[in-house]
């Protein structure tokens, strides 16, 4: 048996249940814990497209060093689960440990010689110290927390406070709670040694922190944001989108002396008919979005054409998954870029925004409707299952009372007053964004028809050549405004140093953060950028331009954002090397190091140094 | 083009009590084809709006696409119009009644953009009973593609070329009286008379307001053997009342006279008022509509006037309980909870 060495707050614990058993909110209990002890940690939630019986896993990064990204190799597997004990059994690293409910012996065939075991009787407990049989049920949950508390030393005030909270209003349910984590926690003091080799020691790293997913951000983005119409049809993994948003206009969207809501949400027959909403309530003048997923975003690529064309705002929130078709709806990818980027027949761009944290959920949400405002134009956040569904350690939410929703170019009635001849697509400024009015606005001026088909400035039918040529071109013009007016990149380097460069987006800047420490330690350091919008800014050209090679990170088979750099920028595609994962599974920092030192360009340098 | 309109105009055309003529209602000229049945509704929806005092400007008028969803543009100028994608204008009809409940939201189709591609938003926004009034110029085929049959096309019907229609079709008014729509009403285009109060009181009603309307294509379906030619439907036409909608009377009663005039009460003190026809029909009964609209048909006949209405309909304001301000007159300071507010909410992910 190897040894491993001492791990304090660095290592990854899995836990493998059966979906539907209760086993969430036990291991949301053991990733708060720890959070609320000052440590990095990061909850990764590995489900099936099923709500009872298949195996679920639940899997937590502690990192003393701050990476949230995923990392592979575990060091410790809970495994309640018989169903995938054998994968289980096998994916524990050399040295590390299995705890098991050991209430029945495991069979030889899971016993390895190069792990620990920690067998501790579950079933059998909870049947002795429980008799409701749903309580038999949830608190071997409950006890294997309990036992891990002492085996990594977690503090137990800790885990008081969370159920104090979690049970606030309900407080009998507490002791029985409290009662099967001890169980836990005097198992393991009498049967094995503890605190283990892996485990936590108090920080203060965390400060003023949050841990929240991006969905619930996104959510609370829109209600900010000002949103008054929601339309959407349920889709894993965008759905808990809405329902946040929906939760959180139960506190701040109803009508303190009447009751009434300040809100309207409907859930539609089909994702066709929620983009449709969306667009009749933005056109109206009431600031409106939608959530889906791939599939969903499919259906709407028709209404999204008409929304470009007819200059109508509407934002979407795209939390992408595995495609294509329904793909595995219940992990993770980036591969909605093309078609978000290109969604609908004839020449069609959509500005699309990339958050990477809950914070940025939050703040693109909110961004995105002033952006649809000013732009008249559909944006697309396109965040994604792991950063949509899983909890996240994020710099606390941020509000500036100053800060004055942009409505874009509207007209009101003394406004229209004063013009000769409203026309609603006049590119008056010269930035190719004209004016538009809001139905009911004057009785006798500014009035228009929306079409989907050719019109004049004066939004007047016409099939006259000219006049369509002169209006796709004004969106080309807008276009090129929306590049100025969209959240600029980050760049990692004040002074670029390297000949290398990193660009990636969204949930990969995680991983590709922790590589660039990686590849540092290994001597090549290498300049990032990390996008935040479609159209791209001059910055990433530039950052291109400059670099000999760039390496793009990103999670889908066919290197969507290179294709759109490509075509976008005019970049010679060799220039840019791609780093793919496409597994469902969320980028490892491991995958980045590995697929980077594949090309000789890096292969060299390292060497080089080395 | 149906016809030249002529820019004069006599100067003393009779005004309305807001002080338009009628031509203030009117829209652009169209281009459908001379003597298309979709004109004729047009020129009723043009009547009836005049008559009614609407300020143009406070009605939303929204259409699919296809021959009948271009007719939004032909008529009230001063509104904004807004033609969609096909088949998906109840969608944006119901995002822009959430935005603004206000105002009067008026919805065109035909029976390709309704009873084929559509069917998932009718009968959808059918069952969430949005406060506008949808107007299907069905006429049984495709104009703008030049003539395929469309799902309203009568079983046995026989196209231009003679080939007869082998499918069922698809009846759009005893569906929406079945879907539990709260107001159901069948005409023909070239019935003014029946027309024009229909649309008045479709426009009043409170909920969702269904006119099928029987509207012949001149040029694809006027044909002997099709069940949808002018001909056709003038041979075969059936009134179950001569119908008339008077705005504002204070008299509000739904008491039902055999024989006589029923008067239906509307919320905001107009009536309709029935002269009876049939008499085994009760318009305040879905089962005794929905009968009345099977027994026609089994007899060959096109039931007109107006099938069915619920005038205590709830619109889906009500259902979602919305603020009575409309949604996009919202503040800002109404809208945003302010950073206060969010220091709470992150205490809640701490």
């Amino acid at each position: 048996m190897s040894l491993i060495n001492s791990k304090v707050n660095d290592f990854v614990v899995r836990f493998a249940n059966v979906n539907g058993s209760g086993s969430a909110s036990a291991n949301f209990l053991f990733t708060k814990a720890i959070f609320r002890m000052g440590i990095f940690v990061t909850p990764k939630n590995i489900f099936p497209s099923n709500i009872q019986g298949l195996p679920t896993w639940y899997e937590v990064r502690i990192s003393e060093k701050g990476y949230l990204g995923r990392r592979e190799g575990i060091d410790l597997m809970v495994c309640v689960n018989p169903q995938s004990m054998a994968s289980d059994v096998a994916a524990v690293k050399p040295g590390g440990y299995f705890l098991y409910d050991s209430s029945k012996n495991l069979h030889d065939q899971y016993i390895r010689d190069d792990i620990h075991y920690i067998a501790i009787p579950l079933m059998e407990m909870c049947n002795h110290a429980f008799t409701d049989p749903r309580q038999r049920q949830l608190f071997k949950n409950i006890i294997y927390v309990g036992a891990l508390s002492a085996l990594f030393d977690i503090e137990f005030q800790m885990l008081e406070n969370l159920l104090a909270e979690q049970f606030k209003g309900k407080e009998k349910l507490i002791p029985a709670n409290i009662k099967a984590l001890n169980l836990g926690i005097e198992w393991v003091h009498q049967n094995h040694n503890y605190p283990l080799d892996i485990r936590v020691e108090r920080r203060d790293l965390i400060g003023n922190k949050i841990m929240i997913d991006g969905n619930a951000a996104c959510g609370l983005g829109a209600v900010y944001a000002g949103a008054s119409v929601a339309a959407w049809y349920p889709i894993t993994p965008s759905t808990s989108v809405v329902e946040a948003f929906a939760s959180f206009c139960d506190s701040y969207r109803v009508d303190p002396f009447t009751g009434k809501k300040n809100v309207a949400i409907v859930q539609a027959e089909d994702e066709l008919s929620a983009i449709g909403m969306v667009i009749g309530a933005n056109w109206n003048g009431a600031r409106s979005f939608t959530s889906t997923s791939g599939p969903g975003l499919s259906l709407m690529n028709e209404f999204l054409g008409l929304a470009y064309f007819a200059e109508v705002p509407a934002v979407l929130i795209d939390v992408q998954r595995t495609g294509p078709s329904t793909g595995m709806p219940t992990r993770t990818q980036q591969s909605d870029i093309l078609l978000a980027a290109y969604a609908s027949h004839g020449d069609t761009k959509h500005v699309l925004l990339f958050p990477s944290t809950p914070k940025e959920c939050f703040e693109l949400t909110v961004d995105a409707f002033d952006l649809a405002d000013e732009l008249q134009t559909p944006v697309i956040l396109m965040t994604d299952l792991d950063l949509g569904m899983n909890d996240h350690i994020s710099e606390s939410l941020e509000w500036d009372d100053d800060r004055v929703y942009q409505k874009g170019k509207v007209l009101d009635a003394k406004a229209l007053e004063k013009i000769d001849k409203f026309g609603r697509y006049l590119d008056i400024d010269g930035d190719g964004i004209a004016y538009r009015t809001y139905p009911a606005t004057h009785p006798s001026k500014g009035s228009f028809f929306t079409r989907g088909s050719s019109r004049d400035e004066y939004a007047t039918y016409t099939e006259d050549s000219a006049a369509y040529k002169r209006n796709v071109d004004r969106l080309i013009k807008k276009w090129n405004t929306a590049k100025n007016k969209v959240p600029l990149p980050q760049l990692y380097q004040d002074k670029n140093v390297s000949s290398i460069g990193m660009l990636f987006f969204g949930t990969s800047m995680f991983s590709a953060q922790e590589a660039m420490d990686l590849l540092k330690d290994q001597g090549l350091v290498v300049d990032a950028i990390r996008l935040r919008a479609f159209p791209f800014n001059q910055t990433v050209l530039d950052f291109i331009d400059v670099h000999e090679r760039v390496f793009v990170i990103e999670q889908n088979r066919d290197a969507q954002m290179k294709s759109l750099l490509t075509i976008e920028l005019q970049i010679d595609p060799k220039k840019l090397i791609s780093v793919l994962n496409y597994d469902g599974m969320p980028i490892t920092a491991d995958t980045i190091i590995n697929s980077m030192k594949e090309s000789t360009f890096v292969a060299s340098k390292i060497k080089k140094i080395a | 083009m149906s016809y030249i309109r002529p820019k004069f105009r006599h100067p003393e055309l009779p005004k309305n009590a807001l002080g338009y003529s009628v031509d203030y209602y009117e829209g652009a000229l169209s281009t459908l084809c001379a003597g298309c049945g979709h004109d004729s509704i047009s020129a009723g929806v043009v009547q009836a709006c005049f008559e009614m005092n609407i300020e143009p400007h406070r009605l939303a008028k929204l259409s699919g696409i296809g021959c009948s969803s271009k007719t939004p543009a032909y008529f009230l100028s001063n509104s904004h119009g807004f033609n969609s994608v096909h088949g998906r204008m109840p969608s944006v009809a119901t995002g822009a009644n959430l935005a603004n409940r206000d105002l009067i939201y008026f919805g065109v189709s035909g029976d390709g953009d309704t009873a084929s591609i559509g069917m998932g938003q009718f009968v959808h926004v059918i069952r969430r009973n949005i406060n506008m009034i949808y107007i299907v110029m069905n006429n049984g085929c495709y104009g703008l593609t030049k003539g395929q049959d469309s799902a309203t096309a009568d079983n046995g019907s026989k196209n231009k070329t003679g080939v007869m229609n082998a499918y069922e079709s698809i009846d759009l008014a005893s569906l929406a009286i079945e879907l539990g729509a709260t107001f159901v009403a069948q005409s023909f285009s070239g019935d003014k008379a029946q027309l024009v109060p229909l649309i008045k009181a479709g426009m009043q009603h409170p909920g969702f307001a269904f006119i099928n309307v029987i509207s012949p294509c001149v040029t694809f379906n006027n044909n002997v053997g099709s069940t949808k030619s002018y001909d056709y439907v003038r041979q075969h036409i059936e009134a179950t009342s001569t119908v008339d909608f008077v705005p504002e009377m204070p008299e509000i009663t739904t008491t039902y006279e055999s024989g006589g005039i029923q008067k239906i009460g509307m919320h905001d003190g107009s009536s309709v008022h029935l002269h009876k026809i049939a008499q085994d029909w009760n318009p305040l009964d879905r089962q005794s509509a929905m009968n009345a609209v099977m027994v026609s048909k089994k007899n060959n006949e096109i039931l007109t006037g107006l099938l069915f209405m619920d005038p205590n309909a709830k619109d889906l304001h009500h259902l979602l309980k919305t603020n009575e301000t409309p949604l996009n007159l919202l503040s800002q300071s109404t809208l945003c909870p302010g950073s206060e507010m969010l220091k709470h909410i992150n205490e809640d992910f701490r």
